[in-house]
């Protein structure tokens, strides 16, 4: 970096903000941080504007800690709830147009292997589920045939959160938000099924009611675009307020939909398994 | 700052310096020797090939040290970007890929060029128009990159034949825009683009646009220099602002989009940036001036009558003040409008100071360069400024149509 290059030149630290100084002194930059260390190392996202009690928030917030390579990783979002807090982390994000997440994130995952050759460069896309379903579905999918190497995850809280509450591909069916009057008609969009068919690399379906598993599933994801192929993630990160969901009661819901309908699935290409089993392998022998 | 401030001047005669990759595994593009961009558009031998626009952009393309390239079919466009798609196979462009559709390569490009990387694409018509989102975006995101367009009719009905109406589209849209009369100008603009856009000053996406067939399908003349010799690269650290890189600490705007907050600051914020991608625009002036030679070029500026035009449309022009004078005994003046975007207003107000009568032939319908023109004189000339001859939906422009709009009172077929 990156991380040199934030790293205060000797003499100025009483200039710069109490935040950047911890970011700089006690950040996650350089080191793998855990879930169980939360609370004992600047955290990369902490202050935002969501709504209280949002799921999606903690789920960013464990997605974080996950990344093997804060320093090194660039974050592309879209339009949606996902963005207010994408865009207060001490990384790297750029907001585009409506639905060109994977789009954007090809030419950049591209651009920055042509220049750096010798230190890879994370790309992760976090967007809504109306984001990579319905407006950046093209975007989405040719990326994936293309084997674009960067990670996509799927912030999927089944309905436009953002611009108040409609519906979206991947609401359930029957829903009743705006812009569908009569409930929704038809049923939630498969999309790991059309990321297993357009052959990515790692897929994997979780909400966020096991933390550490979040952040495992994160590492494994980017770990994996970055030496073999896609990878694709869809959580279930609930909008309490269009679904009413009352506040203390958010995990509870997470927990129930997943037990229901959203239960946690891991699909591995054979050459992400043998990539993930080498890592293993190299740091057992490291010990 | 001096004018190579942010151009590293590599001496000729020096072999580029590719650390620790042996001679035989060098790209074609690695052998090339990196000139300073005075060199190559004004110093080094040129030779005379008979080539298309499409060739003649290609031409360009090599030697413009172009790092991604992202194409998509589209009919003029498509031999430009298949040509580049060679390029990236002998080794001259470092990444290239067909992209889904319009809006996703120039997202791609945002993207690409964010990375910090020179990067490239081509489009016309329908395409520019369906990517029409995103480039309207480039200027705003600060986007160093070029985008060739080869113009054709805009649907519907659909046709594929030249008409450059698709340029109007893109005259409020903050980026710099060149159009080139012939396949000589689609060569040196297209490579001139690439320095122009990545200024630290300027820091704006450059699109060079050339009437589609009459360039690109047809052949011309256009001296080049060596293939053995490429543009400096891009330096992503000497523009208006950092590359998503993660070399920089994150940057503010990526924080705190206006979009955020609802106040007094945050309309500030928007309102001052877009005045600051308009100041950048007219910055480029310094920089088309010294590389182009001026936004405008004037022939016999003495004339009481003067045709004014850009693209295309010079060529007959030229041709008709010709005429003018071999058979009609009478000069006309000749304005090209190399820059639409910055728009020559001082220029042409100290051109046309003496003229009588303005006539602006055009490509297109609707006669975007006229209603520029109005503007920009309204107020400084006394002129008549004649709304055309114009042709559209694929027609050509014959001389006399340009010869009956200067000599009223005589009789011309066509």
């Amino acid at each position: 970096m990156s991380f040199k290059n934030m790293t205060i030149t000797p003499g100025w630290e009483k200039y710069m903000t109490k935040e950047y100084v911890d970011l700089v002194e006690r950040g996650p930059y350089g080191k793998q941080k855990k879930v169980s260390e939360m609370g004992s190392f600047k955290e990369v996202l902490e202050e935002h504007p969501m709504c209280a009690g949002c799921a999606m928030t903690l789920f960013i917030r464990l997605t974080m800690v996950g990344l093997p390579n804060p320093e090194h990783t660039i974050l592309i979002g879209t339009a949606g709830c996902g963005r207010l807090a994408l865009t207060q982390t001490s990384i790297p994000f750029i907001y585009g147009n409506y639905g060109d997440t994977n789009a954007v994130a090809s030419g950049l995952k591209r651009g920055l292997e042509v220049r750096f050759k010798d230190q890879a460069k994370d790309v992760v896309v976090m967007a809504g589920d109306g984001g990579l379903a319905d407006i950046g579905f093209s975007a989405v999918m040719h990326s994936w045939f293309r084997k674009e190497r960067f990670t996509t995850i799927m912030l999927d809280n089944e309905v436009y959160g953002n611009t108040g509450g409609q519906e979206s591909g991947m609401t359930e069916r029957g829903a009743l938000l705006k812009m569908a009057p009569k409930g929704k008609l038809f049923d939630k969009m498969d999309m790991i099924g059309l990321a297993q068919t357009s052959g990515v690399a790692y897929i994997a379906r979780l909400t966020p009611t096991n933390p550490t598993r979040v952040a495992s599933v994160v590492r494994k994801a980017v770990m994996i675009a970055r030496e073999v192929g896609p990878t694709f993630i869809q959580a279930y990160t609930s909008c309490n307020i269009e679904y009413a969901i009352p506040t203390p009661k958010v995990l509870d819901d997470a927990r129930e939909i997943e037990s229901k309908r959203y239960g946690f699935m891991e699909i591995i290409s054979d050459e992400a398994k043998a990539y993930l089993d080498s890592i293993d392998t190299s740091k057992k022998a490291k010990k | 700052m001096s004018d190579s401030a942010g151009v590293k001047d590599v001496q000729a005669g020096k072999a580029p310096e590719v650390k620790g990759t042996p001679e035989s595994e060098l790209s074609a593009g690695d052998r090339q020797k990196v000139v300073t961009p005075e060199y190559m558009f004004f110093e080094a031998p040129r030779e005379r090939a008979f080539i298309t626009g499409s060739e003649a952009a290609k031409e360009a393309i090599r030697r413009s040290n172009v790092d991604v390239a992202i194409s998509y079919p589209i009919t003029p466009q498509s031999e430009t970007m298949q040509q580049v798609g060679s390029l990236w196979a002998e080794g001259y462009v470092k990444e290239y890929f067909r992209g889904e559709e319009e809006i996703g390569v120039m997202s791609a490009i945002a993207g690409s060029s964010r990375a910090g990387a020179r990067s490239m694409t081509a489009t016309a018509g329908p395409g520019l128009m369906r990517g029409m989102e995103v480039i309207a975006s480039w200027p705003g995101g600060r986007i160093p990159a070029v985008l060739l367009i080869m113009c054709r009719v805009v649907n519907a009905p659909l046709a594929i034949q030249p008409d450059n109406v698709e340029l109007a589209y893109l005259l409020n849209s903050g980026l710099i825009l060149l159009h080139g009369e012939n396949q000589q100008d689609f060569f040196d603009y297209t490579m001139k683009a690439f320095i122009i856009s990545e200024r630290p000053e300027v820091t704006l996406p450059v699109a060079v646009a050339v009437d589609g067939f009459f360039v690109t399908h047809a052949r011309g003349y256009v001296n080049i220099p060596s293939k053995d010799i490429k543009l400096p690269p891009r330096d992503p650290y000497a523009e208006a602002v950092p590359a998503m890189d993660n070399e920089n600490p994150p940057a503010r705007l990526s924080r705190d989009a206006p979009i955020q907050k609802s106040n007094f600051i945050s309309y500030q914020v928007h309102a001052s940036w877009q005045q600051e991608v308009w100041a950048a625009n007219e910055r480029a002036r310094r920089y088309i001036n010294k590389y182009m030679g001026g936004l405008i070029e004037v022939v016999n500026p003495e004339a009481e009558t003067i045709l004014i035009a850009s693209g295309s449309a010079v060529s007959q022009s030229r041709e008709a003040v010709r005429q003018a004078e071999e058979e009609h005994n009478t000069k006309i003046g000749l304005i090209k409008v190399r820059s639409i975007r910055p728009f020559p207003t001082p220029e042409l107000r100290e051109a046309c100071k003496h003229a009588k009568r303005i006539i602006v032939p055009e490509f297109n319908y609707m006669g975007w360069l006229h209603r520029e023109i109005v503007t920009a004189l309204y107020g400084h000339s006394k002129a008549e400024i004649v709304p055309g001859p114009r042709v559209y939906g694929g027609m050509s422009m014959p001389t006399e149509m340009i010869l009956q709009t200067i000599f009223p009172n005589k009789k011309f077929v066509f």
